[in-house]
Formats: C-alpha cells, structure tokens, sequence
C-alpha cells in the first residue's frame, strides 16, 4: 500500500490558541481516517493543515496529491454546472458526473442548483480530480439520503481502488474508519 | 493552469461590467472641459494629465472584483490544491485584467482625447503613454486587490492604498503626453516594466497572507 500522508509531531496554533500537539499521521493508501471533536477542537483546521492551506506550528508533513471538499463551492457561478466543474480539469469528470447523478444538471448555471446540489457537485468536484487523497470537510452537510448513499459508494469505490479518505463529519459514515479525536 | 486561468479572467472581466471603468474614464473626460473652461490652448495643455487622472480613477472601479469573490468562494484555495502557485495565480489575474481594461480604455482614450481637444500627434502621444501604463496599471490593481482581500470596507481602502503607488507612473505617463518627451515615455516604461515584475510577487505573499 502507498504511502498517502505522513506527518510527524504535528501542532497547530490558530488564533493563539493551541489546537493540538505531537499528533503523528500516517495514512496508507485504503485508509480511511474519521476526525471527531468538539465544535472548535480543529476538525476542518486540521484538514486545511493536511490540504496545505495552513502551516504547521512545528511538525512536517508530506502528503500525495490531494483533492478538497470544503464549505465553499469554488465553481463560477456563471456557468453550466459541466464546465464549471470542466475548469478543474478532472480527469474523471464524467464518472463523478454519474456517481453523484449530476448528469441531467450539467447544462444547468451553477446558481440555480440548490443547496444539496451545490453539495453534491463539490464532491465530484473532488471525485473528478482523480486525487489519490480526499479531504471531505462536513461531507454529509445538506445531503439526503440518495445524496448519502451517493457519497458513500464513492467512497468505498475510491478505498478500494487504493485511495484514502480523511473526513471531519457528525454523522456516521458506513464502513470500516479509523477514529481520530481532536481536542481531548 | 495558467492559460485556463487568464481565459477564465478575461471571460469574468468580459461578461462582467468590464465597460464600466471606461465609461468611468470617458465621463471623467468630459468633465474636465466644463470643469476647467472651454479654452482650446489651456486643455490641450492639461488634456494629457487629465486623461490620466481619469485612467487611474477608471483602474480603482475593477479592484473588488478581481480577487475577493474568488477568495471568498474557496477557489484559490483550490488553486493551490491543483499545484498554482500564488504568483502563478497573480500573473495570470494581472494578464486576464489586462487584457479586458487595457484594450478597451485605449479604445476610450480615442474620444476621451478629442473631448479634452488633442489630436493628430497629440493622440498618437496620449495612446504610447497609456498603452505602456495600461499593464501597469493592471499590476497594480491586482496587488492592492490581493492586499485588501477579506478586509471590512475595503472599497475606500483600495483607492487609498493604489493612488500613492500609481504615482511615478503618472509623473512620466504624463509627462510623456507633451511634445517631445521621449525621455519621459521611456522612464514610464521602465517604472510600468518596475511594477509588472514586481506585483506578482507582492500579490502571492498577499494571498498567502489573506488565508493563515
């Protein structure tokens, strides 16, 4: 199995406050990574750490490539739904069009989608990308339950295909994941 | 990244109000006749300041646009994932604005010059002089876009932050609209060629700095 992130005596500091310390990481490829925590214990802090948005306060971190899903949609508004995601150059655009059942909505501006849609499109955002790591930030955020399902089977396909997911969610997500608290 | 990123910059500037810093321009133009008297020989002599204190008011209007929205919606987040550096995003932001404000402000300037009475050579003089601004103007633009990205109220700040910047491109932009400043139209170009190299680095530290 690859190696997807290691990282070594991780501390993050945000807003002057200590998020956590000597936190080791290591990720292969198959792994899933489940972060729980409290409200503000650094779930999201810390995927932006892992994405490369935020700097460590000491620690290293190495990481393959890596594709986000966040609060944001990071899609020009403007555009058909397909060439707003197109922009990204994903190579497996269409196989996340279909896995998320995007297809129909493809021609349809990105503004008009509604919230779970908007939701649904960031994950094949990150589908797309063809990214051995996925950092899903709040995945299950304004999913229903075909959403859900959606995600889920996306997820088991990607592990399986050698991939790893690292995920901040309050819900529970089916299968096998290892738990990493925050803040305790 | 870079090509899709200055077509993706020209098509938001394009479908965007890329007409309203020159209307902007053009107005400014025609005020300053009314605003100074009608007198042929005293506009011909402040025609060329003057159309470029309308040019770098024009280049303020854009400034919130170029970088905040993008910002804000996390795609320069995902920039990053993808492998853009920052100063890989800022030169591209700089090519792609350029690209819709300069054109289409050179185009202005054509009736802008003959509202503040210049012609023939003049005009000739007042297109070099704001061709070589233009890009500089853009590199402006798009640094202090990056610098106060995020801020509350960074309307009034933007223009505090770029006019003093925009100074020594004036001094010889202006300048070199008089009959026989050579000099002065190459000092412009080498304070313009100062800022176009220089912005995309301030621009990339910007935004490194907007996400810690």
């Amino acid at each position: 199995m690859s190696r997807l992130i290691e990282a070594r005596g991780l501390a993050l500091v945000r807003g002057g406050r200590l998020l956590f310390e000597e936190l080791d990481i290591v990720v292969d490829g198959g792994d899933g990574l489940h972060l729980t925590g409290r409200n503000g214990s650094g779930k999201s802090s810390f995927i932006r750490l892992i994405a490369g948005l935020l700097r460590p306060y000491a620690g290293t971190i190495e990481r393959a490539e890596t594709a986000l899903a966040d609060e944001h949609l990071a899609l020009d508004r403007e555009l058909p739904l397909g060439r707003a995601l197109a922009f990204w150059r994903g190579p497996k655009l269409g196989e996340a069009l279909t896995a998320f059942d995007l297809d129909r909505l493809a021609d349809v501006p990105v503004r008009m989608l509604s919230t779970g849609q908007g939701r649904r499109a960031r994950l094949a955002r990150v589908m797309a990308s063809g990214a051995p790591l996925w950092l899903l930030d709040e995945p299950l955020n304004g999913l229903d339950e075909a959403g859900s399902r959606q995600l889920a089977s996306a997820i088991a396909g990607h592990r399986d295909a050698g991939g790893a997911v690292v995920t901040a969610s309050h819900g529970p997500l089916p299968g096998e994941w290892r738990t990493l608290e925050l803040g305790a | 990244m870079i090509a899709p990123l200055i077509a993706r910059e020209v098509r938001r500037g394009l479908t965007g109000a890329a007409w309203l810093p020159v209307v902007f321009f053009l107005l400014v133009a025609a005020i300053v006749p009314f605003a100074v008297g009608p007198d042929p020989r005293l506009l011909a002599r402040i025609g060329g300041g003057a159309l470029w204190i309308a040019a770098l008011t024009a280049a303020l209007l854009p400034i919130e646009r170029l970088v905040e929205p993008d910002r804000a919606d996390g795609i320069l987040d995902q920039l990053r994932l993808s492998g853009t550096s920052e100063e890989g995003v800022a030169m591209a932001k700089i090519a792609g604005h350029w690209l819709t404000f300069g054109p289409l402000m050179l185009l202005a300037a054509v009736p802008a010059s003959i509202l503040v009475g210049l012609d023939g050579p003049a005009l000739m003089r007042i297109m070099a002089s704001l061709a070589i601004g233009a890009p500089a103007l853009a590199a402006l633009a798009v640094a202090v876009a990056a610098l106060t990205a995020g801020l509350p109220r960074s309307g009034s700040l933007v223009g505090l932050l770029l006019m003093p910047l925009a100074i020594p491109l004036v001094i010889f932009g202006a300048a070199a609209t008089g009959a026989g400043q050579d000099g002065a139209l190459k000092l412009e170009a080498a304070v313009a060629l100062l800022m176009l190299v220089g912005a995309p680095f301030v621009t990339g530290a910007a935004l490194r700095a907007a996400r810690a």
